[in-house]
């Protein structure tokens, strides 16, 4: 199967073509996409885009959905839980 | 439930909250009637900006006077206010435009309010993020943000502990020393104030007041990537304009992070939808001045109506023609800066104390067309 | 700016139905969609891989001579009269109609319990569509709970995918589920599909009169307490995926300024909203199933091509499918012990953190988004503002443009028809 490579909070990982970026965070062991606003962990919720807890920077661009966006080769991603 | 009170205020906005705090405390017997929720109007369409400015003389001696109130106010209980000291960071695009920052921090100074000319190499280092090319700015620290709902709601909630009662119900006329409401009861008053906004309009169809349409646009949480409320000195020019639709580069950092985009002028649009169009152009005035912003996520977008005089001040005191009926409207786009000072103004007419500024600049009867004809 | 005759929001059953009715009846179609591929919620992934019925339905889609179909497309805001502002991978761009089908779908209701911010809580349609975008959950263990038909589907495919599913629990109760029963043998091709089902849970554990009251962990869910008449225990578990239906898209069609009625867009025996030239169809207009939105479609489809005939003979077959909705709305219908679940510190509104007890103390929605900033992050109150209808009975005000949170950029993008002045400013 034709895998892409992508790097989650510093870490590379390499999952299926297709994969979302929400998939690939939980392959990479991370469960938490953010922090709420008072500090509580998060993670996807409805899986289509509606309840934006999902939220991750990619690419230096913060507030992007993980579970509506799929993974691309180089992508940078960093969770709101890392920081 | 008692039908007759000392002071009926019309309007639960910021500006009947602070009339019926500042009424409740001198020891009247005060009503409140709203008829949606506190604060839900105009002042919650509102940047919430504490703003000093210098249109006219009366104009500055309204909002230095009521940002100091501001600053009592606020020293109680600045969380729940959501206040967020940032200052006012007056942009110049050009030399035409340092010229004024510099005429402005002249009249500032005049008035004791402190403010300082930033120029172009210190203009970035405070705001790393406005397009290159800039003039430079004028710094007035004093300026700051709050949240205009959650304030109204404390004024309102300051007013009950002093025996103030909130009326949930809709005024459909004013009645001599009373007014007549939607299910058909009369509540009498010594005063009936009308600080309903634009909507006083409909109770008393002689004021001069007219709709500013305003939109907003408030985008995801970017904590710190602005520092200052950022104004392009040109909104003095729009903001006065009488006529014709305008916007300007007017962005506000939220103590949540998130950035309030503004502003935009539009007369007589009575619908509170947004203009798609409008939005835009206001939007792309603020890339102009901050490319940046163009990557940011908006969430939502909004508009609100400016009451607006023919003269640009608010009316604050008895109405004409209309015994025992009081104004506290007009205030077009300084009502939660001049809220608090109106209240005083107002207090002080109708308790026969002495006004703390002159009053006579914000009077409604110089509107009124028999007197002015003579 | 493109512009089409019909212009189709979504392409899931409702929106393909109408798409190529609309189409085959000579018009200009253009299907603005926002997945990667057609199918919506319930066709995810493309409508091919689910059903004869559904690839026949792509198939005309796609053999459609007048349909432009426009994936990976979301919707921002209405421009002016008859035009839309969308964003598409190469931008944004404005899209005119002279009609326009709105087929926006469903999203799941979610009510809060104290716990179901943890991360490991899903909705159970949403840990579907997580797991169809790679999430792993093999050797998983996973408790499906909620209401409705979809806790079966759901929990069937999770087996398949290797997931222990620990339970099933239903909030309705047998009496309800087994009047509903004796009702489906009347109907072979349901009964099939229920079969397949059983076949596929095995002896998978399902409990009706069961919910789930309170989610446990500290950064990541570790267990359940579930509920079950008198008898409460604790379920260990890394999954739980729990949902209570379904609440319509209407956000598009509110901006737009359809009348909305208990949160579904208002439609006439022909489909046709409050706004002429506006049709909706499909869960937008009510939640009623698959058989009902392809039927809509179609009759939403055809009104707007201007043939009312062809129409004709698919209303016998949406009042079918909408005489089953409401036998299933009656047999799912929610306790009302899950309106007592969240306690005073449980939050309500996920994106900014309101607990009930901030929320309890408003007359009305507006009034509590005013003060409490509930519904104000960037869900819009799509989750809180459905969950709060159900808590407090209040109805969410109208969306504020844009439809969904959006680039700046985009927001910059307008037609030419007005322009101000700007050098004034200068």
């Amino acid at each position: 199967m034709a895998k892409v490579n992508v790097v989650i909070n510093g870490r590379p990982i390499s999952v299926a073509a297709g994969s979302s970026v929400a998939a690939a965070l939980a392959l990479a062991g991370v469960t938490a996409t953010r922090r709420s606003i008072t500090g509580a962990a998060r993670a996807p919720v409805c899986g289509i885009g509606v309840c934006y807890e999902c939220r991750v920077t990619i690419n230096g661009q913060a507030h992007r959905l993980s579970c509506q966006v799929a993974c691309a080769e180089g992508m940078q991603v960093v969770t709101d839980a890392a920081l | 439930m008692r039908t007759h009170y000392d002071a009926l205020i019309i309007g639960a906005g910021i500006v009947g909250a602070a009339c019926a705090s500042e009424l409740a405390q001198a020891g009247l017997h005060v009503a409140v009637v709203e008829q949606e929720i506190v604060g839900g109007g105009t002042t919650a369409a509102g940047m919430g900006h504490i703003v000093v400015m210098d249109g006219s003389l009366p104009e500055l001696v309204l909002t230095s006077y009521s940002q100091q109130l501001w600053a009592e106010l606020l020293a109680e209980r600045p969380a729940d206010h959501e206040h967020l000291a940032c200052g006012t960071l007056w942009v110049a695009a050009d030399a035409e435009e340092l010229a004024e920052a510099q005429a402005k921090q002249a009249r500032y100074s005049a008035h004791g309010i402190a403010s300082r000319l930033v120029a172009a190499a210190e203009l970035y280092a405070l705001e790393p993020l406005l397009r290159p090319g800039l003039a430079g700015g004028l710094l007035v620290p004093s300026d700051s943000v709050i949240y205009p709902p959650r304030s109204a709601a404390l004024l309102i909630e300051r007013a009950r502990n002093h025996g103030a009662q909130v009326i949930s119900a809709a005024v459909c006329a004013l009645r001599p020393s009373g007014v007549l409401l939607a299910d058909g009861q009369t509540l009498t008053a010594e005063a009936v104030i009308l600080a309903g906004g634009i909507r006083s309009q409909a109770l008393a169809p002689e004021l001069p007041l007219r709709a500013k349409q305003g939109h907003l646009a408030i985008t995801e949480r970017y904590p710190h990537i602005i520092r200052q409320q950022l104004v392009e000195l040109g909104y003095i020019k729009s903001a006065h304009a009488s006529s014709g639709d305008s916007v300007a580069f007017n962005v506000q950092p939220r103590p949540t992070g998130q950035l309030l985009i503004g502003s935009s002028r539009q007369f007589d649009r009575s619908e509170r939808s947004v203009d798609q169009a409008m939005l835009a152009q206001m939007l792309r005035r603020a890339v102009e001045y901050m490319p940046a912003l163009a990557q940011l996520t908006v969430i939502r977008a909004w508009t609100g109506l400016r009451p607006a005089t023919p003269d640009g001040l608010p009316l604050i005191g008895p109405a004409w023609q209309r015994p025992g009926v009081w104004l506290a409207t007009g205030h077009e786009g300084l009502g939660i800066t001049t809220a608090l000072g109106t209240a005083k103004l107002l207090a002080a007419q109708l308790l026969g104390h002495s006004a703390p500024i002159p009053a006579a600049p914000y009077l409604p009867a110089r509107f009124d067309k028999e007197t002015a004809h003579g | 700016m493109q512009r089409f005759e019909i212009v189709v929001v979504g392409a899931g059953p409702a929106g393909i139905a109408a798409a190529v009715s609309a189409a085959e009846s000579g018009a200009q179609v253009c299907v603005l969609d926002a997945g990667a591929a057609p199918g919506g919620q319930i066709w995810r992934g493309g409508a091919e891989r689910h059903s004869r019925t559904a690839a026949r339905w792509a198939t005309r889609l796609r053999q459609g001579q007048q349909i432009s179909v426009q994936q990976n497309t979301q919707v921002v805001a209405p421009l002016a009269a008859g035009e839309l502002l969308v964003e598409r991978p190469d931008g944004p761009q404005s899209i005119g109609y002279d009609r326009l089908i709105l087929a926006t779908g469903a999203r799941e209701l979610l009510l809060p319990f104290p716990g179901w911010t943890l991360p490991g809580v899903t909705g159970v349609g949403g840990l579907q569509a997580l797991i169809k975008g790679g999430v792993p959950i093999k050797g998983r263990r996973v408790v499906v709970a909620g209401s409705g038909p979809l806790l079966l589907a759901v929990a069937a495919g999770l087996r398949r995918s290797g997931a222990e599913v620990r339970l099933i629990a239903e909030q309705s109760d047998w009496a309800r589920l087994l009047a509903f029963g004796a009702q489906l043998p009347l109907d072979p091709a349901r009964l099939l599909q229920a079969l397949r089902l059983r076949a596929t849970l095995g002896r998978t554990a399902y409990r009706a009169g069961c919910w789930v009251e309170q989610a446990h962990g500290a950064e990541q869910l570790e267990a359940v307490t579930l509920r079950h008449g008198a008898q409460r225990w604790r379920e260990p578990c890394e999954q739980l995926a729990c949902g209570f239906g379904l609440v319509p898209n209407s956000e598009l069609a509110a901006t737009l300024g359809c009348a909305i009625n208990a949160g579904a867009v208002v439609v006439d025996y022909a489909q046709q909203t409050s706004v002429s030239g506006i049709l909706a169809a499909g869960e937008v207009a009510g939640i009623a199933g698959v058989e009902a939105a392809l039927a809509e479609g179609a009759i939403a489809g055809y009104i707007a091509a201007g043939r009312p005939a062809q129409a004709q003979p698919l209303l016998a077959r949406r009042a079918a499918a909408r005489r089953f909705a409401r036998r299933l709305e009656h047999t799912f219908a929610l306790r009302a012990e899950l309106r007592q679940l969240a306690s005073a510190q449980t939050i309500v509104c996920r994106c900014e953190d309101v607990h009930y007890a901030a929320l309890a103390e408003h007359p009305s929605w507006r009034s509590a988004k005013i003060h409490t900033r509930c519904g104000m992050g960037p869900c819009q109150g799509r989750i809180c503002g459905a969950a709060t209808s159900v808590l407090f009975g209040w109805t969410p005000e109208s969306i504020r443009p844009p439809v969904a949170p959006v680039a700046l950029a985009t927001l910059i993008t307008t037609s030419s028809a007005h322009s101000i002045n700007l050098e004034e400013h200068v």
